[in-house]
């Protein structure tokens, strides 16, 4: 077996410099490498771009990144609800490229599967599409959208194991495992990290060929942005 | 009288179908899942990877990894599934998920959508939205007719950067239900109970049409 394990999260980013790209999974705060983001705070790279669907709220998750001024660029779909954030993009601090949610998730996903572009409808004669190639097939038009470069992705998984197996819970799972076979290091960070041969091999979401570095995370918080329930008693 | 929020809701859960996968918008379009009969075959999907949505959880039983693509706390019903964001956004190419609601901040009478962006002053990102309207066979939007300004929200053209170019079927606002016709314009199809058609057509910048008698809507 291939040797994956390593002792924490700052071991975990290893090589990581000022000026690289970074894939962050996650989707709001649900499903984001926690631990990592601690360390990459401590360790104090700059100038980093990050490809991310949010960038975390005020004070937890990307935020965390975005107070320290490690980040000049951000990649995400959607951006609400972090004060910093707007201050930054609105001062032009901080460069921001937008675009369409699906396309975030397959530019991953073509990255992860050795496919240069394609073709997605999302964004047509819109301004995401300035610049764009627009190809019609059938007689609809599409987009041409390349596949994303990233130097590290940061990942976050239920359950693991030694040979970098991943299994998701939930909706924590969303951009968790194209980012993860998408990285050209990727560090996968665990509530539980097993030996090999304790994961069923049929219910590996992410298999351990696509994970360089594996560790289990120190402490989760797992923060909820919106706490919605319904009273005891309600019927379903 | 106008429409509250449920009311769209209400109104926009009439034209929910058995069999249909739906995805449902942040703000009012979440409320539709309020007003689905018991025992209705529909299934519910949010985005950020899960088919078979519940309700929200009951107090204390939140789960941290299990969210909306509002990112509030939901649960899963019998038969749910979750998948990741590749897989998600698949499925709504793929016109596996047959209706889409969302709001806007305008839609035009051709049925442009723009409901992500104003230059200069608010830029939240377009989330999955553009994916949606880019794919999506039958697309309502629920929305108020007119904006804070008292300005209506149903214009000839968007002045709005664009999430979607000729994609709406029909809206839903506190005023009325509409129906595209890219060459046509608005068909006013119902009135909130109460509303005049004349106020209607008085709300609505865009080409509207009325044919013969307006019915009120049936809540």
């Amino acid at each position: 077996m291939i040797r994956k394990v390593v002792a924490n999260a700052d071991l975990a980013l290893d090589g990581l410099t000022d000026g690289m790209t970074l894939m962050v999974g996650g989707f709001g705060l649900c499903g984001i490498p926690e631990n990592l983001i601690a360390a990459l705070k401590l360790r104090g790279s700059r100038n980093l771009t990050c490809i991310a669907n949010n960038a975390g709220v005020d004070g937890f998750g990307l935020g965390l990144l975005l107070e320290s001024r490690q980040i000049r660029k951000m990649i995400s779909s959607y951006v609400g609800e972090n004060d910093e954030f707007e201050r930054q993009m609105l001062s032009g601090e901080l460069e921001v490229e937008l675009i369409p949610q699906g396309t975030l998730a397959e530019r991953c996903r073509a990255a992860g599967a050795g496919i240069p572009a394609f073709f997605t409808p999302a964004g047509v004669g819109t301004e995401v599409a300035e610049g764009k190639e627009v190809r019609l097939f059938q007689g609809k038009p599409y987009l041409m959208e390349y596949a994303f470069e990233a130097d590290f992705a940061l990942v976050k998984a239920w359950k693991g194991d030694e040979a970098g197996n991943l299994i998701f819970k939930g909706t924590a799972r969303n951009f968790n495992p194209m980012m993860a076979m998408a990285g050209r290091i990727t560090v996968a960070e665990v509530e539980e990290l097993v030996p090999a041969g304790m994961l069923d091999p049929n219910a590996i979401h992410v298999p351990g060929i696509f994970v360089h570095r594996i560790f289990q995370g120190a402490h989760y918080e797992k923060r909820i942005e919106q706490r919605t329930v319904r009273p005891k008693n309600t019927p379903l | 009288m106008a429409l509250d929020k449920n009311g769209i809701a209400r109104r926009i859960a009439q034209e929910l179908r058995e069999g249909w996968y739906v995805n449902l918008g942040i703000g009012i379009p979440t409320l539709v899942a309020n007003f689905v009969p018991e025992g209705f075959a529909i299934e519910f999907q949010s985005e950020n990877g899960i088919l078979g949505m519940g309700p929200f959880p009951i107090e204390g039983e939140e789960d941290a990894d299990l969210i909306n693509a509002g990112k509030q706390t939901i649960t899963s019903l019998p038969g749910a599934s979750f998948f990741d964001s590749a897989t998600s956004f698949g499925m709504i190419r793929a016109r596996k998920v047959q209706l889409t609601v969302l709001g806007a901040m305008e839609v035009s009478d051709r049925g442009d959508i723009a409901n992500w962006k104003i230059p200069g002053k608010m830029v939240k990102g377009m989330g999955g939205a553009m994916d949606l309207v880019a794919s999506a066979d039958n697309i309502i939007v629920a929305m108020q007719h007119s904006n804070r300004e008292g300005e209506s929200k149903l214009l000839s053209a968007c002045t709005l950067p664009l999430t979607g170019v000729g994609c709406v079927k029909k809206v839903v606002t506190d005023l009325a239900v509409l129906e595209i016709d890219p060459q046509r314009g608005f068909i006013l199809l119902e009135r909130a109970p109460g509303v005049s058609v004349d106020e209607i057509i008085a709300k609505t910048a865009g080409r509207l049409i009325v044919e013969g008698d307006v019915p009120e809507m049936v809540l």
